[in-house]
């Protein structure tokens, strides 16, 4: 086999081993996929009459939804990469990650491996969002094509984040402490426009959140998911999503090669 | 490379390695030849686990060449990790998987294909006696069997070289007995094998040679038995029941070590029952009342009085200070 033959077959043989301990750690998998479900009922029937209101619409409620769903998308990705840095944070401080490097396999899959495995759980929790939010009452005026841009820019972005707790992962000491890092990512969410408009924040935030990544992201899915037009946000969102991603891949992969060249306990 | 002067085995050539200002390794060299066994005996923190790692590629050394079955790990270490297996201290299992997953998860990383992947594994859990618990999850497994799957995931790709470090700490006897077993049909079937140790009778069990290391030093070499020429045979402990025998015990006796705490004096003896006479003969024309006695064989720290003249215990401590280090 070619160096590149062999890349993608260590590379699926790692995917399918993340798939497996996702299906093996039901709970996380579950507490990470149905934390966002929960959100988006609690926003919606609890503050979404309120916050609803304040859109200027006479939908309330149902204008919310509209609003919120992009949000709520971001907070999957940021609840699923928990668990990415959990998992790499365990392989790392296991044994198993000395026999992997023994053995002459490809050095990118065993990263490989829990990336694509995060993306497609994360995929798959969109698209429970998305299900749940349609049976809700979300309504879009979006043909397929925006649907699938909309889709492009969340995977391109949490494609970044995933290489984020990747090398946190990597970094953390302990399992505890890559479970906790992640949550700053969750915190930016909501000081983003994912929740409300940056306009009704106080000066100091509201710049701070027009500034940040998951603003720019939250606007484009939205734009696109209510068919209404692209502004400047997708161009921000799509340099935001690359950088990160580039920044984030050659970090974690520093962490990689770099680990284990201390002192063993 | 020239198949006429072919490099085999485990070459280590003055291999050094420090962590901040704390020597590990001091101008390590060892070889061992393809198909024999070596032991690497020493107590906590002799440097033992920082050689393995750096003779199987996981480390790199400040200094010096290492080369695996004629593959330089520095310059091709796919080379080496390609023929080598590797058992840690720490189990390197999967926990989220079962134990005939894990297995085919190293055939298919060494790209044994479909059937010859599945062959592999059944082949291995019917040798470990594995196949009952193939598919149950590894929490229920036990310290032993954990170590089995461990050492047969090693094994599934058929390396030529084997590291095993520690292979029995922390295992119960009859565990510790299986694991011997394991090593040498591993050893007949002609794979090369360094293995650590801290038990002497392992290394005598197992080794065509031991090398001893100390505070990152090689302090002996030799086999077996040479090895155990150069300890008397152990030792005889002789308990005082005041200090003032012990005293004039020790001054008598000029080879022995006392402990004035215990008041244990400890004399070099080959267990043989003329050299006990001749030891009590003397102890009783000296006038001279011992409590009682009690004989030992030759352990490690045996080897490690004859060959520095210091006791293991007094120096066990794995995180010495540099200035200790650097004294001897």
């Amino acid at each position: 086999m070619t160096t590149l033959a062999h890349t993608l077959s260590d590379s699926r043989v790692m995917l399918r081993r993340d798939l497996k301990h996702q299906l093996r750690y039901p709970s996380l998998t579950v507490m990470l996929v149905g934390l966002p479900i929960v959100l988006l009922l609690l926003f919606v029937y609890v503050f979404g009459g309120q916050l609803g209101a304040g859109l200027g619409s006479h939908l309330g409620r149902s204008a919310y939804l509209n609003y919120v769903v992009p949000g709520l998308m971001l907070i999957t990705v940021a609840s699923a990469i928990q668990g990415t840095s959990i998992m790499v944070a365990m392989d790392m401080t296991g044994g198993i990650i000395d026999r992997f490097r023994t053995m002459a396999i490809s050095r990118a899959s065993v990263l490989t491996g829990h990336v694509l495995g995060s993306m497609i759980q994360v995929l798959a929790a969109i698209g429970v969002l998305i299900g749940v939010a349609f049976g809700l009452g979300l309504h879009s005026a979006a043909g397929p094509l925006h649907w699938l841009a909309a889709i492009g820019i969340l995977i391109l972005f949490a494609l970044a984040l995933i290489w984020l707790a990747v090398a946190l992962g990597l970094a953390a000491k302990s399992v505890e402490t890559a479970s906790n890092t992640p949550m700053v990512l969750f915190l930016l969410v909501f000081l983003s426009s994912g929740f409300v408009s940056t306009a009704t924040m106080p000066t100091g935030l509201r710049q701070f959140a027009e500034y940040q990544p998951f603003s720019p992201v939250a606007d484009t899915v939205r734009e696109l998911i209510n068919g209404t037009a692209i502004g400047d946000h997708a161009i921000a969102a799509a340099a935001w999503s690359i950088a990160l991603a580039v920044v984030a891949y050659l970090w974690a992969t520093r962490l990689y090669d770099r680990r284990r060249a201390v002192e063993p306990k | 490379m020239t198949s006429q002067h072919r490099p085999s085995g485990i070459v280590a050539q003055e291999v050094c390695k420090s962590f901040g200002s704390h020597v590990v390794l001091d101008k390590v060299s060892l070889g061992v030849e393809e198909g024999t066994v070596l032991a690497l005996l020493g107590p906590n923190g002799a440097g033992k686990t920082t050689m393995v790692r750096i003779l199987s590629t996981l480390l790199p050394a400040d200094s010096g060449s290492v080369s695996i079955a004629g593959h330089d790990v520095v310059t091709d270490p796919n080379g080496v990790r390609a023929v080598i297996g590797v058992t840690g201290q720490f189990s390197a299992v999967d926990n989220l998987l079962t134990g005939a997953e894990n297995l085919q998860l190293i055939a298919d990383l060494r790209h044994l294909g479909r059937e010859g992947g599945r062959r592999r594994v059944a082949e291995l859990l019917e040798q470990f006696e594995l196949t009952d618990a193939a598919h149950k999850p590894l929490s229920t497994y036990s310290g032993g069997m954990r170590r089995r799957l461990d050492l047969a995931m090693t094994l599934v790709g058929q390396p030529r070289v084997i590291f095993l470090d520690e292979p029995t700490t922390g295992l119960d006897p009859r565990s510790r007995r299986t694991m011997w077993q394991i090593i040498r049909d591993l050893a007949s079937a002609g794979v090369t094998i360094l293995l650590t140790t801290q038990y002497l009778d392992e290394a005598d069990q197992l080794a065509n040679r031991i090398t001893v290391l100390d505070q990152g030093r090689i302090v002996a070499e030799g086999t077996p038995a040479e090895l155990k020429n150069r300890i008397p045979g152990g030792h005889v402990r002789l308990h005082f029941a005041s200090l003032d025998p012990l005293r004039s015990a020790a001054q008598l006796l000029q080879t022995a070590a006392a402990d004035r705490d215990q008041l244990v004096l400890q004399v070099s003896a080959d267990g043989s029952v003329d050299s006990l006479r001749e030891l009590l003969d003397e102890l009783h024309e000296a006038r001279i009342d011992v409590d009682h006695l009690s004989i030992h064989t030759p352990d490690l720290d045996d080897v490690f009085f004859a060959v520095t003249g210091s006791h293991v215990s007094a120096q066990s401590d794995q995180y010495r200070t540099p200035e200790g280090a650097a004294n001897r």
